[in-house]
């Protein structure tokens, strides 16, 4: 039944002093009585102390609110049940209440029923969620550009264009005795590679707002003592804002998050490298391995008051063409490099010459981890990388969205297609085929064309009780 | 007078003919009235068959197991492909008619049909009893009792032909309307509505002179329509059609002239189609074109009459004379029979589910004009498969509902009874979304496994088509498997053909994807290859040549059919779905959808509806 009452915590469960159990239904209050019998004397929108018990048993001590149909998140009678946090106690008000005919929640299913009663659309649902997990200003702001219409726009924009061209040639095709297709191929052409442009660069712009986002994933890479950990200490006790710290997949890799001047690092503190007959050091340099694959940034450090040996050089070649910076670490005991040396570092990073477009050369900052020095440089650089050398601000649209991203690319590969087919001098109802295949695609985007999928797959996304 | 029956077929037309046919060869006793029989299978307007998307129609038709393919094999008198240079799936076949040959042939197959009886009568009233159809009555008050009807009216409900100021209320050609039945079936709680078409004068042939005109010769291989006709039996003597073209004289006429025009002077109440434009509507919607295409296009072998295709009009008949003689070609043009509009009653299709039954009367179904199309063949096919399902429906069994990922016959009905047409409906390439796989070449292939299980088709067509497809198929992995090495006389054949020269061995397959190259000039390389049939070879090399494309036209339509077979309860209450916009709300209640893929073609219905309708249904379906 659609109006049957959902019950889930609103609030994640671990750790936090006060938790909030939602209710949402036909008989939410009912229900929610029998735990709170004074609910049932509250006005809407009201909010009241007391004890939460389940008959004999006290449960927890809570402040109860009530939000009536349809003035509430669903539209529907809501209950929320402010308690203490941690699993224990809320699994156990949680229990009561599916006892005494609640039902647990799926996920996003408070939403789901927001969207189902009318109160969001699919597009305002979707941006709302990527505002619920908007981690830094960043991404709020262009969840906010999403609402705003901004992607919008221009995803109609491209649309449009690709619809033309379609009907150019399906009323061609139609009408081949009063409409011909000569020198269409030489028009067409350069209107594929134009929407082609600006897909790029959509996706190119998508691919920076995941960065901006979900952070961008750092891996800390360096010899043994050359100062890894002291340098992650610094970044962490200099900025108190850190999001969470949960354990890595394995023991010696902990990721940590941090914020640093609105941008958000994950980042990876790895084993030391070195080469090793140590069985444990090599799963050790394994587990680092792996966790450069997924890296969007590699900070290499370096005792710049020691000398660049073999074991850098491996190092070196380990995070060829990935982006790095490089840390001349330990500046507080001397500089005892050579500018050669370094340039073997840099070359062994870089053999072909810097491929990520800027043609700047790879940044190296001295720092000490000490006293501080260099931390000001190094998140100067992390912004040059990221934020001004590659984001493109031509189209001031941020895509912050993974499903919208997808469509893009899907769009995009069709697009080639169809240049595909121009090479092979196909005939042009061939064009079309994948030119509906990307305006379709793209549709998905703004809502304009809607598969069974894309809604499970929106409410999905949505955390239990959001 | 009472008289029983199984099937009452109303109209003898191109619906008509095919709908009596297929419900007497499937076996029930089958009665077509027509108001005239000597206008059985008329063609009133142009005396041609197919064109672009319509020559799809008609092989898709002879696949199910209809009439119209064979006969216009019979009768035709010039035949040619359209849009050879385009990609295989719109190439399109389009034969001219011997028009009386055409009539005649059909009206014998009609005549020697078992089951089936010609009666000229018209009909004046359907009779219902309890949502269920129990006969018809004709005007002189003779009852026929049958269990289904099939009304294939065409354009003959309330019709009358404008031709400048004269308005004469008949049917096409002078021939009687019917004037009785939309009142009857407005009774029956049916909607109609008002739509216009025009047909151009035909001229006499001795007053035309083709020597300022262009000749259209027809293809010198004629393709047949039909699957089962013997190319080699058909080929013969084609007639030329001519190509001359409009002026800024002829332009000049018809606006100086338009306040006559029963169209212009708000005197047509009707609506008609924007692709079957009047002469008039061309020139005030493309005002700077500065000539407009005229094909001159014989109407028979035992006739002097021209038809004017491009021209048609509702100009009263001195400006339509002074307009065609200044056409070159047509100085000393004489008009046998004038240009007029035509305005007709037809139903709102939405009425109809898609098998072309009336939602709301058991046994009821429509085809053709009626249903707010325009053209024969589209006739034909919602003919054919309205015969097909009345017969179903005596027979107990399900109906036979063709989807748009099977055939362009699936893509016309589906438009007819789900979207909003406001104009005659007429069939284009571009309605068809998976058009690549829906091709003529292949449309036995497609369908051949529908006709037979409607039981159109005999056992032994169905196994000579599945050995055809085995035959198909077991090229297509032959070619794949067979690796051509890198030797010398690959390398010259290649570089014979201007292909690049193989690096390394490729399959016989990989190298008839190359645009160079084709089947036959790769016989030099494939020495295991058996001579197989041409129809054969054809699919092998569309299959190959193009398998990317096909590959990924598949993909959508598995997405479309994901869609289709969302199926929405009959019994869901449009009303409970609070966040359905009202006019959503009641386009799905008067059409009640099958599926949600049908749910989001309707018009009025948007994306964001049927997101709340996917959201709706998965907690309805949990519940």
């Amino acid at each position: 039944m659609l109006n049957d009452t959902i019950a889930a915590p609103a609030t994640a469960v671990f750790s936090s002093g006060i938790g909030i159990i939602r209710l949402s239904g036909d008989e939410a209050i009912e229900i929610a009585s029998k735990l709170f019998p004074k609910l049932t004397k509250m006005k809407s929108h009201t909010i009241c102390y007391g004890f939460l018990a389940d008959g004999e048993n006290i449960l927890d001590e809570a402040m109860v609110s009530l939000m009536k149909a349809p003035n509430s998140y669903t539209r529907e009678d809501v209950v929320e049940i402010n308690c203490h946090g941690g699993a224990k106690v809320m699994n156990r008000i949680l229990e009561a209440l599916v006892k005494c005919g609640a039902r647990l929640a799926e996920p996003g299913e408070f939403t789901k029923r927001a969207f189902l009663h009318g109160r969001i659309d699919l597009s305002k649902a979707e941006a709302v969620m990527d505002i619920i997990s908007s981690k830094n200003d960043f991404a709020l702001k262009s969840s906010v550009n999403q609402l705003r219409g901004l992607v919008y726009e221009t995803v109609k924009n491209i649309r449009a264009g690709i619809l033309y061209q379609i009907a150019y040639i399906e009323s061609a095709l139609d009408d081949p005795e009063h409409f011909s297709l000569d020198g269409y191929e030489e028009i067409v052409m350069g209107k594929i590679k134009a929407i082609v442009y600006r897909l790029t660069k959509l996706i190119k712009a998508a691919e920076q707002g995941k960065v901006l986002k979900e952070g961008i994933n750092t891996v800390i890479i360096g010899k043994p003592n050359v100062g890894k950990s002291s340098f992650l200490n610094l970044l962490l006790g200099e900025e108190r804002a850190i999001v969470t710290a949960i354990a890595g997949t394995t023991r010696d890799i902990l990721s940590e998050s941090v914020i640093i001047d609105g941008f958000m690092l994950n980042i990876i503190d790895t084993a030391g490298i070195r080469s090793t007959e140590d069985e444990i050091e090599k799963i050790g340099v394994e587990r680092t391995l792996k966790s450069l694959a997924n890296a969007d940034l590699i900070v290499y450090l370096i005792d710049s008051s020691g000398d660049i040996d073999e074991n850098d050089l491996r190092i070196s070649e380990l995070i060829s063409n990935k982006r790095v910076i490089v840390l001349l670490n330990k500046i507080d005991l001397g500089f005892n490099i050579s500018d050669s040396k370094l340039e073997d570092i840099v070359h062994k990073i870089y053999p072909h010459g810097d491929n990520f477009g800027d043609k700047k050369a790879l940044p190296y900052i001295r720092t000490s981890t000490k006293d501080g020095t260099g931390i000001g440089e190094f998140s100067e650089a992390v912004r040059e990388m990221f934020f001004r050398g590659e984001i493109d601000n031509e189209e001031e649209v941020y895509i912050t969205n993974q499903r919208h991203k997808e469509a893009l690319m899907k769009a995009l590969e069709s697009m080639g297609q169809v240049q595909k087919s121009l090479a092979d001098k196909m005939p042009e109802d061939f064009l079309a085929i994948d030119m509906m295949a990307a305006y379709e695609s793209l549709g998905k985007i703004i809502g304009e064309q809607v598969d069974d999928d894309l809604v499970n797959e929106i409410f999905g996304k949505f955390c239990v009780g959001k | 007078m009472k008289q029983k029956t199984d099937i009452c077929v109303i109209g003898a037309g191109h619906a008509g003919c095919e709908a009596a046919l297929a419900a007497a060869r499937l076996g029930f006793k089958t009665i077509v009235f027509t108001v005239s029989v000597d206008s059985i299978a008329l063609m009133p307007c142009n005396p041609n068959v197919g064109g672009t998307s319509k020559g799809h129609l008609v092989r898709e038709v002879d696949a199910l197991g209809g009439e119209m393919a064979k006969n216009i094999d019979k009768t035709f008198i010039q035949s040619k492909m359209l849009n050879l240079s385009k990609g295989p799936a719109v190439h399109s076949l389009r034969a001219q008619a011997d028009k009386l040959a055409y009539s005649n042939t059909m009206r014998e197959i009609l005549e020697n049909q078992e089951n089936l009886m010609i009666k000229q009568a018209e009909i004046v009233d359907i009779l219902v009893e309890g949502k269920k159809i129990t006969g018809v009555k004709t005007f002189t008050g003779n009852i026929y009792e049958c269990k289904a009807v099939i009304i294939c009216t065409g354009t003959y409900l309330n019709s009358r032909c404008l031709c400048g100021e004269a308005i004469t209320y008949t049917g096409p050609n002078g021939l009687k309307s019917a004037t009785y039945l939309t009142e009857a079936m407005q009774k029956l709680g049916i909607n109609f509505r008002r739509f216009k078409t025009g047909t151009p004068a035909r001229m006499d042939k001795r007053s035309l002179d083709f020597s300022k005109m262009v000749p259209q010769p027809g293809d010198d291989i004629i393709t047949p329509f039909s699957f089962s006709t013997d190319s080699a039996l058909i080929q013969k003597e084609q007639a030329l059609c001519y190509l001359t073209y409009t002026n800024e004289k002829t332009h000049e006429i018809i606006r100086e002239n338009l306040g006559r025009s029963p169209m212009y002077a708000g005197i047509i109440e009707g609506t008609g189609t924007r692709y079957c434009p009047s002469i008039e509507d061309k020139i005030v919607k493309f005002a700077d074109k500065e000539r407009h295409q005229v094909f001159l296009e014989p109407e028979g072998l035992s006739t002097n009459e021209m038809y004017v295709a491009g021209m048609s009009s509702s100009m009263p008949e001195d400006v339509q004379i002074l307009m065609y003689r200044t056409v070159p070609g047509m100085e000393n043009c004489e008009i046998v029979r004038s240009a007029y509009a035509i305005e007709y009653d037809c139903i709102d299709p939405s009425q109809l589910n898609a098998a072309l039954r009336f939602k709301e009367i058991e046994g009821l179904y429509g085809a053709g004009q009626i249903n707010g199309s325009s053209g024969y063949e589209e006739a034909a096919a919602q003919g054919l498969v309205a015969g097909i399902n009345a017969a179903l429906y005596l027979l107990g069994k399900e109906e036979m509902i063709i989807d748009r990922s099977e055939a362009y016959i699936g893509v016309l009905i589906d438009d007819l009874v789900t979207k909003e047409n406001n104009e005659p409906y007429r069939m284009m390439t571009s309605r068809a979304e998976y058009r690549l796989l829906l091709r003529q070449d292949n449309a036995d292939l497609r369908l051949g496994e529908r006709g037979f299980a409607a039981g159109l088709k005999s056992a032994e067509e169905f196994a000579r088509l599945n050995e055809k497809k085995k035959s198909i198929e077991k090229e297509i992995k032959r070619l794949k498997e067979t690796r051509i090495g890198a030797a010398g006389y690959v390398q010259d054949f290649l570089v014979l053909h201007e292909s690049t020269p193989l690096r390394s061995a490729a399959s016989l397959a990989d190298l008839l994807s190359r645009p160079e190259l084709d089947y036959e000039k790769l016989g030099a390389l494939d020495k295991e290859r058996v001579t197989l049939a041409q129809d054969i070879i054809t699919q092998v090399e569309i299959e190959i040549k193009y398998e990317g494309y096909i590959e990924r036209q598949k993909r959508q339509v598995s997405q479309f059919k994901k869609m289709e077979n969302r199926k929405i309860p009959l019994e869901l209450d449009y009303d409970k779905v609070s966040s359905l916009r009202l006019e959503a709300r009641q386009k799905l209640t008067a059409l009640r959808p099958l599926s949600i893929g049908q749910a989001s073609r309707i018009s009025g219905v948007s994306p964001a509806d049927i997101a709340v309708l996917l959201v709706y249904m998965e907690q309805y379906r949990s519940r």
